[in-house]
């Protein structure tokens, strides 16, 4: 018998906004306008002084470890392709995503403040706390998904992770439930080629990370990360296709971590710098400035203007996020159970876990009456 | 001799186990080229070469399983989970299979693992980087469970975690990592697992301890009354226990403190305080006390220093303890 293919495919790579600004027209067909752009602009770069801002706060010993976002901002424009309803399940890269989709910023910078009450997202945020653990958390978005799908609505569950996520089990089983349910999934990986020190050809041997969906049946497609036109396009059909309940879409941002991974991380120690000038040429933010500017939509008094108007909310935002007072120790218990059981209460009342002190009355260093004679 | 970090006795220890054992490599997530992110296995890549330190892909259940098959295929794995939270994606390849392989196949198949983890609280960190889980692992049969709490101790059991033919989980407590210096000789030594050590002779209370919570009950002991005379225990090891140890100090002193970082409920102080109460009970004057974590998560950092035992606390304990 002949040999015959069993299976072919390949992964398409979409850009439509270049590096220098210049826009595929026709590929921009009904993404987005104008004004989306412009609100796009000034949003990347409110979130980009965030980002500093934090950066500097830990420097400053205000605030303890915190992951940069630079250069990856672009991510911001998935959350213009879905509506209140959907879900963002994130990792910590895709603070812009989340912060358009309604996140109040105060969370971010207490989450890393040391601080749960980053966590407590409003009810009315579709926005899961952010995912500490690499790569496991792209199966609650699936749970998520699927349950949307149980309950008869047309919400969606998006969620975001890195390309060294994706060496995980749980990816893996993630992407498989999704396509075998159907759920209303869409998994963005933000491929920014280093996972801390290991660079995206150490952490696996696929060309690409779009098609490790293909094995589980799932549309796949690799974009320009830094193309906000690109990234909103690919979101957008993603999105339209498993709102249908038309299937399950991975989406491969091709991107680039500006800073260290953390501030507890020395990039130096493993990357060539050159590599770090290379990918600053294609920062998202440089390139919608030069789309902008030359539909004379953009200039340094709107640039001057949209960094000052930052750097004043930033400031408010540090300045809420610092003078709100220090969580109480009854913090530490009364979030583990909806009742909180009685031993439990003894040591929330009580401070104590020894149990000559463990009740309050019970003074220390006084011995109770001998028990024994 | 040199003076060294915890942190440098480790390495001193992975060097000089490579250099002796050519089947002895180190793989884990940023632990090559990078040095580990607490620099931990610092030097090693450029020294021994990459298929020897061996940046893994990101993937706890691959790490733990292929070293699993590592040393089942003759080499002496030391892999690194990066910090104790992660031990998650790993539990099932850890308990279900390195653990248990040597009991299910009746010994025909071995497995000399040793698993280097950063454990503990107290260092500022992120959500799942400041753990305490030595129990669970002590709980489960199959395993050994060691962790140091000073240079000298660390370059020594490490010696033994890798020669020793069963799987062991070497916990580092991150806070002590760096946070005093110790004389550790060049020279080759082994700390035996499985044995511990009185750390300071006393009459009145025995404390028992491990990890960085030694340093804490030092300097919980130096509140205390100058007359009230504490004997304190370092367990180094958490399993196997070294129950004579702690059962020939406590009928000295017929009174017992035991202070992990660990939530206290199914702890591994319950499990000392039950064996001193079956081995020790006509010698004691007061019920054993622990002084543990609460029985919650360990909150993010603005109120981890509450969440933990403080020397207050400690001495508190130790105090009410002897005037029991
Ligand atoms: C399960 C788990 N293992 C290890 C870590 C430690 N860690 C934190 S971030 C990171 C690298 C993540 O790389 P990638 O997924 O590419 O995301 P990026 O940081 O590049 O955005 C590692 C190993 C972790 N947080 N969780
Ligand atoms: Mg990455």
């Amino acid at each position: 018998m002949p040999k015959k293919v069993a299976y072919k495919a390949q992964i398409e790579h979409l850009q439509i906004l270049d590096e220098n600004g210049k826009l595929d027209e026709k590929l921009a067909k009904g993404t987005l306008t104008d004004k989306q752009v412009l609100a796009l602009c000034e949003h990347i770069i409110l979130c980009r002084h965030y980002d500093e801002i934090a950066f500097k706060l830990q420097r400053s010993g205000r605030m303890g470890t915190y992951p940069q976002n630079k250069g990856q901002e672009a991510i911001a424009a998935t959350a213009m392709a879905v509506t209140r309803n959907d879900w963002m399940v994130p990792c910590y890269r895709e603070n812009s995503a989340l912060f358009l989709h309604g996140l109040p910023m105060e969370h971010i910078l207490l989450h890393w403040m040391g601080d749960e009450r980053g966590n407590q997202i409003p009810e009315d945020v579709n926005v899961m706390p952010i995912s500490i653990p690499i790569g496991t958390h792209m199966l609650h978005a699936m749970g998520i998904a699927w349950a949307k799908k149980l309950q008869k609505t047309d919400h969606v569950a998006l969620t975001y992770f890195g390309d060294g996520a994706t060496s995980e089990g749980d990816f893996h089983e993630a992407m498989n439930f999704a396509t075998v349910m159907k759920a209303p999934c869409v998994f963005i990986c933000q491929n920014n080629q280093w996972a801390i020190s290991v660079p995206r050809e150490k952490q696996m041997a696929s060309e690409t990370v779009a098609q490790k969906g293909l094995a589980y049946g799932a549309d796949c497609i690799q974009v320009d990360g830094n193309d906000v036109f690109a990234v909103y396009k690919a979101t957008k059909d993603a999105v339209a296709k498993a709102r249908k309940g038309e299937g399950v879409t991975l989406i491969e941002t091709l991107t680039y971590r500006m800073g260290d991974h953390t501030t507890a991380d020395d990039a130096r120690r493993y990357r060539d710098s050159k590599e770090l000038e290379a990918w600053a040429k294609r920062d998202p933010l440089l390139r919608i400035q030069k789309y902008l500017a030359a539909k004379g939509m953009w200039d340094d008094k709107k640039e001057k203007a949209a960094e000052a108007g930052a750097k004043e909310r930033v400031a408010q935002i540090v300045k809420n996020c610092e003078n709100i007072a220090k969580p109480s120790t009854d913090d530490i218990f009364d979030y583990t159970f909806a009742t909180l059981p009685d031993d439990l209460r003894a040591q929330r009342d009580s401070m104590r876990t020894n149990s000559l002190s463990l009740e309050p009355g019970q003074s220390t260093l006084r011995s109770p009456e001998p028990q024994h004679a | 001799m040199a003076n060294l970090t915890l942190v440098q006795a480790i390495n001193l220890a992975l060097v000089q186990e490579m250099e002796a054992d050519e089947r002895v490599m180190v793989l884990g997530e940023d632990v090559g080229k990078n040095g580990g992110v607490f620099r931990v296995t610092e030097g090693l890549q450029e020294r021994f070469g990459e298929d020897r330190v061996v940046d893994t892909p990101l993937a706890e259940s691959g790490i733990m399983g292929s070293s699993i098959g590592l040393a089942v295929g003759g080499m002496r794995p030391v892999a690194e989970i990066q910090f104790e939270g992660f031990l998650g994606p790993a539990y099932d390849q850890l308990v279900n299979h390195a653990a248990r392989y040597r009991t299910r196949s009746r010994g025909a198949v071995t497995v000399p693992l040793t698993v280097r983890v950063p454990v503990g609280g107290g260092i500022h960190a992120p959500e799942l980087h400041s753990d305490s889980p030595e129990a669970i692992y002590a709980h489960t049969p199959g395993l050994k469970v060691v962790m140091p709490a000073s240079p000298y101790d660390a370059k020594g059991l490490l010696i033994s975690a890798i020669r020793d033919p069963d799987p062991v989980i070497y916990f580092e407590p991150k806070r002590i990592y760096r946070a005093f210096r110790e004389e550790v000789p060049e020279d080759e030594y082994t700390i035996p697992i499985g044995k511990a050590k009185v750390v300071e002779e006393g009459e009145h209370v025995t404390v028992v301890s491990w990890g960085a919570m030694v340093v804490d009950c030092l300097k919980a002991m130096d509140e205390l009354p100058e007359d009230l005379s504490v004997e304190l225990i370092d367990l180094r090891t958490i399993y196997p226990l070294d129950i004579d140890c702690i059962v020939e100090s406590v009928k000295k002193t017929g009174r017992c403190v035991v202070v992990h970082e660990a939530p206290k409920t199914a702890g591994y102080g319950a499990e000392i305080t039950a064996q001193v109460m079956e081995h020790c009970f006509l010698h004691l004057e007061a019920p054993v006390q622990r002084v543990a974590g609460f029985d919650t998560f360990m909150p993010y950092y603005k109120l981890e220093l509450e969440y933990l035992p403080s020397v207050e606390r400690i001495a508190e304990a130790i105090g009410a303890c002897a005037a029991y």
